[in-house]
């Protein structure tokens, strides 16, 4: 049986794994090829590296480090990150990434996921969304890591870019994300139960019941937490044992 | 020991060589027919789609060569579907090593997602190929397309339906999971492939 997914994602900048509150107030948690290795080694089942550099030299030090993860990795990734052109994109895939996803690139010109899918395979196409439920009670696409908010409600947006060629769903809540309150139990069942590809559920993790959650309750074909693993809150050979407790089907 | 990957229009060939060298074999990537047919060993990945890469493969006559090859061979993913008849994947006949016929998962309710992403087990393995893994090991599949049970099944996977995630005839092997990106289980079965089976 196909099993739901635990996927730990660091946060790189300047090639270091770093991991903000609400999109601010950064620490620093060590070494990304070292992290990453790690985790596959705990049995993490894929792993996210979102590159939030912001240098010119950014895209350089994105290729080399996506060639050393490559080289210590035994598990899919995916990398993202102001990722907007096709050359990016195949620069990455060359240097050994599995996936790569697209954010605020794609919802500017959508164009792009249609031309990456064509080019490279649905399967290697992931979007991000990052998502705020309003007062209006409807969850909203933001950009630019959270900060420029759209007018798009995120489960259109989510449609479109399938419709595109989109191969997964990246679901972040921002009304959730750094909380360790739970993650978005509505947004993420509306997606998963709507949307013919699988979506990954982010923002919220604190405790293995809220796994257990957004599993059984939201449908989520995997979960995304950065924190709660880089500061062994919770143990990843932990969380799945109890998964599997609770009869939630993964690997071990 | 001479080991060969088939260069081709297909993605993941790295990843593919980012594995061998993690277990300590060292591999050339080539389109190359003499360099491929001497190698003791060839390895044909594949991350695409059927037709596009067929064509590819006919247009620098590498179909032929494949088909005639007699040293171990192992296909994977898209590898192991253009080995077998016909891919349902816009109605591409293939290679024909494996007379499996490739077709297209179709979902029976709505929480089964097309392409299948992620780890789900492998059973009753067969062949030397999977030697020291366990019954029910997991291993990373992506794929929207499954080959059929049939006489060359060597390993058992589970998704809508049973089909076959394993196929080998003589010295043909293919699998459509990925052993490059599944951890120790899939370095097992790569050690197995490159350093065990004559």
């Amino acid at each position: 049986m196909l099993t739901k997914r635990i996927i730990p994602c660091l946060d790189i900048k300047d090639g270091r794994t770093v991991k903000g509150t609400n999109f601010v107030d950064l620490r620093d948690a060590g070494d990304p090829v070292e992290l990453g290795a790690l985790y596959a080694k705990q049995g993490a089942d894929e792993l996210v590296f979102l590159d939030i550099t912001a240098t010119v030299e950014k895209r350089k030090t994105l290729r080399e480090l996506v060639n050393r993860i490559a080289h210590h990795v035994n598990i899919p990734f995916t990398v993202g990150g102001g990722i907007s052109s096709l050359e990016d994109v195949s620069a990455l895939l060359q240097n050994g990434a599995d996936k790569i996803s697209v954010n605020t690139a794609a919802f500017k010109n959508p164009q792009l996921i249609n031309d990456l899918a064509k080019e490279f395979g649905s399967q290697c196409v992931v979007l991000a969304i990052d998502t705020k439920k309003e007062e209006d009670g409807e969850w909203y696409v933001y950009l630019n890591g959270g900060r420029t908010k759209t007018d798009k409600k995120c489960v259109d947006w989510a449609k479109e870019a399938v419709d595109l060629g989109a191969g997964e769903i990246l679901l972040t809540s921002m009304n959730h994300d750094g909380t360790k309150q739970g993650f978005a139990l509505d947004i993420t069942r509306t997606l998963a139960t709507q949307l013919p590809v699988p979506v990954i559920a982010s923002g919220g993790g604190g405790t293995m019941a809220h796994f257990t959650d957004v599993f059984e309750n939201a449908y989520a074909d995997a979960a995304l937490a950065a924190s709660i693993f880089h500061f062994k809150e919770i143990a990843i050979p932990d969380l799945k044992s109890y998964l599997k407790e609770m009869n939630i089907n993964v690997r071990i | 020991m001479k080991l060969t990957i088939v260069k081709y229009n297909a993605g993941n060939i790295q990843s593919v060589l980012y594995a061998l060298e993690r277990i300590g074999v060292e591999a050339v990537v080539t389109d190359d027919h003499a360099q491929i047919k001497e190698a003791d060993k060839v390895i044909f990945p594949g991350v695409g789609e059927a037709s596009s890469a067929m064509k590819y493969l006919k247009e620098r006559g590498l179909d032929q060569v494949l088909q005639n090859l007699t040293q171990p061979v192992l296909g994977i993913c898209l590898g192991m579907q253009l080995m077998c008849a016909y891919s349902e994947e816009n109605d591409t006949p293939c290679l024909n090593i494996f007379d499996e016929r490739v077709t297209k998962f179709r979902p029976s309710e709505a929480q089964e997602k097309i392409p299948q992403i992620g780890w789900n087990n492998i059973y009753d393995l067969k062949t030397e190929l999977f030697n020291g893994v366990k019954e029910n090991s997991y291993c990373y599949f992506v794929h929207g397309y499954h080959a059929a049970l049939g006489s060359h099944n060597i390993a058992t996977t589970n998704y809508i339906q049973p089909y076959s995630s394993a196929l080998h005839k003589g010295n043909f092997y293919g699998v459509q999971f990925h052993p490059e990106k599944s951890a120790e289980v899939g370095e097992q079965i790569l050690r197995n492939f490159c350093l065990g089976i004559k």
